[in-house]
């Protein structure tokens, strides 16, 4: 079980909602991969408009809990405001937090970050802040309130899986107590399941699945690899090394030259 | 009176934020506003009176990562 803040979870995936072929793909992803969280955001809608509301409705109806997201948001006083307005529409204090620095990397502004997340937890939301794998940075973050971390393991919709191992581990070394939810990056199954044996509480995802060539199945694959990387970790994985160990003891073998 | 709505600018008849809401069809609980960057709670956009040139947001929820 995994607890973020006062709630408990079985399901360590949290799954992004955008990007799928249809509503109809998205709402079998989600059966599929067992989440219990999904993100969502906010966005302008037109006059008279009712896409909005038919999501609205949609993500309802799956019975999972939101977490709604600050995506795009460039500033700390645009990031602030928009989770402002999410939690006007979704009712909760859960804020996934996103302060974007550039267009093309989606790096997070992590100084925007500390800063907005200060301001958001003193305004009584409980934050997931969408972060980089400094040490440095989730100290001040935790200093600012947050009790949950999610650092990139490489950039968002990137695919290319933990791109920097050893700052993964140092990361969970640095923080053993706090819950940490790999978000952003991950590609394939075998990644989530990489993250998950470096001792990683969960993963956040949403185009590797969204975009898989068919998402629900794409969706139990990650359930699956999840799992495994995780009881993987919770049975001790041996440490690589360099020179060969024969498995077969050598004791008692047969000489006949 | 002239406003900024969602970036574009329109005029309506309005005088206060439910109104302009109801004036331009837009209705459910899933609306979000702020005017001039500051949040309006859905509870509070009734006696909310708006002013010329005021920049009036509305967001809805949509698919996000």
């Amino acid at each position: 079980m995994l607890t973020l803040y006062d709630v408990t979870v079985q399901s360590r995936l949290l799954l992004g909602t955008a990007r799928y072929p249809s509503p109809a793909i998205l709402a079998e992803a989600v059966r599929r991969s067992k989440t219990e969280i999904v993100t969502v955001s906010l966005r302008r809608e037109t006059a008279g408009g009712k896409a909005g509301g038919a999501f609205f409705e949609m993500i309802r109806a799956l019975g999972v809990r939101v977490l709604p997201n600050t995506a795009g948001c460039h500033s700390v006083r645009e990031a602030v405001l928009t989770a402002k307005m999410a939690r006007d529409v979704f009712r909760t204090d859960w804020i996934k937090l996103e302060v974007i620095a550039h267009h093309d990397t989606l790096q997070p502004d992590v100084f925007g970050l500390v800063e907005a997340a200060r301001i958001l937890t003193a305004d009584g939301f409980q934050v997931f802040p969408y972060t980089t794998d400094d040490l440095v940075v989730a100290e001040k973050l935790l200093e600012a309130g947050c009790c949950v971390l999610m650092p990139w393991c490489a950039p968002i919709g990137s695919a290319m899986g933990p791109v920097n191992p050893m700052a993964l581990r140092s990361f969970r070394a640095q923080f053993p107590d706090v819950p940490l939810i790999v978000d952003a990056g991950i590609g394939r199954p075998s990644h989530a399941a990489a993250v998950m044996e470096l001792g990683y509480d969960a993963v956040l995802l949403n185009t590797a699945v969204a975009n898989a060539g068919d998402p629900a199945t794409m969706a139990e694959a990650f359930a699956l690899a999840l799992d495994a990387g995780r009881l993987a970790y919770a049975a001790g994985p041996i440490e690589p090394r360099d020179m060969a160990v024969p498995s077969t003891p050598v004791i008692g073998k047969a000489v006949f030259a | 009176m002239t406003f900024i709505i969602n970036g574009e600018e329109q005029d309506v008849s309005a005088t206060t934020l439910a109104a302009l809401l109801d004036v331009l069809e837009y209705e459910g609980e899933w609306l979000a506003t702020a005017v001039n960057g500051e949040l309006v709670h859905r509870e509070d956009r009734a006696a909310f009176t708006l002013s010329e040139r005021d920049r009036v947001e509305i967001l809805s929820p949509m698919q996000g990562g």
